[in-house]
């Protein structure tokens, strides 16, 4: 003569709250995404469908007071006959919603919110990469990236950190809207001639994604005001025009520990870098010296493909992103180099120079 | 025979070639044989016979400073790519 069947017992969220305060164990069998929208903190999730294969390894003991509980009651039910029909001895189901529970004052841990409705919908398609997620989307959200030039590689990266949601964008630049910035200059537009291109660029950036905090510093980088400008930034995009304030910029990061994402341009061809300080190489390890004058004329004078900013400057925006997130691999040690018009990329190592006086063993780490 | 990339800025130099061909065992050599072809080319990036200090020399993907300078081996399938800053990016 086999043993009867153990009873399958139902409780009300009252009934739940005595049994769970006389040390029931809590099986929580809804979904994942529901789980994570607020839970008991006691309970231990296991779905009803990964029940079969998973009980023996949650629940090893099958003497164990259990009980279960879904949203409302109708898969605890099924998970509860489940479990006795595998023998275990003491099971009850809860036919009661969730906030019946949580009316009565049983415990309930909300998730942390950290992205608004409209902010998980602003950014859904890439909360939905694993990599970024909410919680990446927070980082970005919360980072402060400074631009170094709101022209040519500026627009570019602006615009895509914009939409991108990275919270805080500096952008450095003392020049005004010029008719011939407009072939490759995507921030601003014809009716913004004579406009401070910082001016032009909060306007654009703002129309996109009117979240985005954008800080006009109105000024060229000098030794002056280099160390003041970058200090309140994350991460800095180097997208300037001239050697002095590359290295003027190289060295001020390398003191204050901030990552440089360095892209440049001439005609046909982009260079793109990632320093990221005693990490890695930075950019007098690179270039020890700067050519002369006439061997490195700006965009000005010698001309520039007017989608190679966009092109360079994307792959520093896609740096950016790596840098902020935490994720990935940054070009730090390698030096990128795009040949539109044969439409190929190469890359050389970059190594960090020991002898260098930026940050080589000599400099003060 | 090895190849030799040269940087938009020096291109003129060289008749307006991305790539040139060039025969040597070492950098030196190399250079010396890319000199006798394009001497435009010498006088842009050597400065009193030296090659000047703002010019970057890999042999393939590597730093030629961080091998053996100028005495660097070169083989026949290499790439030699001489590479001075670029400074635009803005204006």
């Amino acid at each position: 003569m086999s043993t009867p069947a153990t009873q399958l017992r139902e409780v009300s969220a009252e009934g739940a709250l005595d049994l769970a305060s006389q040390g029931y164990r809590i099986l929580d069998v809804r979904e994942p995404v529901e789980w994570n929208a607020g839970h008991i903190p006691d309970a231990t999730l296991l779905p009803l469908a990964d029940l079969p294969a998973r009980a023996a390894e949650v629940v090893p003991d099958k003497n164990a007071p259990l009980l279960v509980h879904c949203a409302v009651g109708a898969r605890s039910l099924r998970a509860a006959a489940w479990l006795i029909q595998n023998g275990y001895r003491d099971v009850v189901s809860m036919r009661a919603s969730l906030r019946d529970w949580r009316q009565l004052g049983g415990a309930w841990e909300a998730p942390q919110e950290l992205l608004t409705p409209a902010q998980q919908l602003r950014y859904s398609r890439q909360v939905l990469i694993p990599e970024i997620g909410q919680a990446g989307q927070r980082k970005l959200l919360d980072s402060r990236v400074l631009l170094i030039g709101a022209g040519g590689l500026g627009s570019p990266v602006a615009l895509y950190l914009a939409a991108s949601g990275i919270g805080t964008l500096g952008l450095v630049d003392d020049d005004v809207v010029d008719e011939s910035n407009l072939q490759r200059q995507v921030l601003h537009t014809s009716d913004r001639v004579g406009m401070p291109k910082t001016e032009s660029a909060r306007l654009t950036l703002n129309a996109l994604n009117p979240e985005t905090r954008v800080k006009e510093h109105r000024e060229r980088l000098t030794s002056e005001n280099v160390e003041r400008l970058i200090a309140d930034y994350d991460v800095i995009v180097d997208g300037t025009d001239n050697f002095d304030t590359r290295y003027l910029l190289n060295d001020a990061a390398v003191r204050l520990r901030k990552p440089v994402v360095h892209g440049s341009i001439y005609r046909w061809d982009g260079q793109v870098t990632t320093f990221v300080p005693f990490a890695g190489p930075c950019y007098r390890c690179m270039y020890p010296t700067q050519p002369p004058d006439e061997l490195a004329p700006a965009c000005a004078v010698a001309g520039v493909l007017g989608v190679l900013p966009g092109i360079v400057g994307l792959i520093q925006a896609n740096e950016v992103f790596k840098l902020v997130l935490g994720v990935g691999e940054t070009l730090a040690g390698r030096l990128l180099m795009f040949d539109a018009m044969s439409t190929e990329f190469s890359e050389v190592k970059v190594w960090r120079d020991p002898a260098c006086p930026a940050c080589g063993e000599g400099a003060q780490q | 025979m090895s190849t030799v990339r040269i940087p938009p800025v020096l291109r003129e130099t060289v008749g307006g070639a991305r790539t040139v061909d060039a025969v040597g065992a070492t950098v030196a050599a190399v250079l010396d044989d890319l000199f006798a072809r394009h001497p435009a080319l010498r006088d842009r990036v050597t400065d009193e016979g030296q090659l000047s200090r703002f010019v970057n020399v890999y042999v393939n993907d590597r730093d030629v400073r961080y091998r053996e300078g100028l005495d660097t081996p070169v083989g026949p399938d290499d790439t030699v790519i001489l590479l001075p800053a670029m400074a635009g990016g803005s204006r």
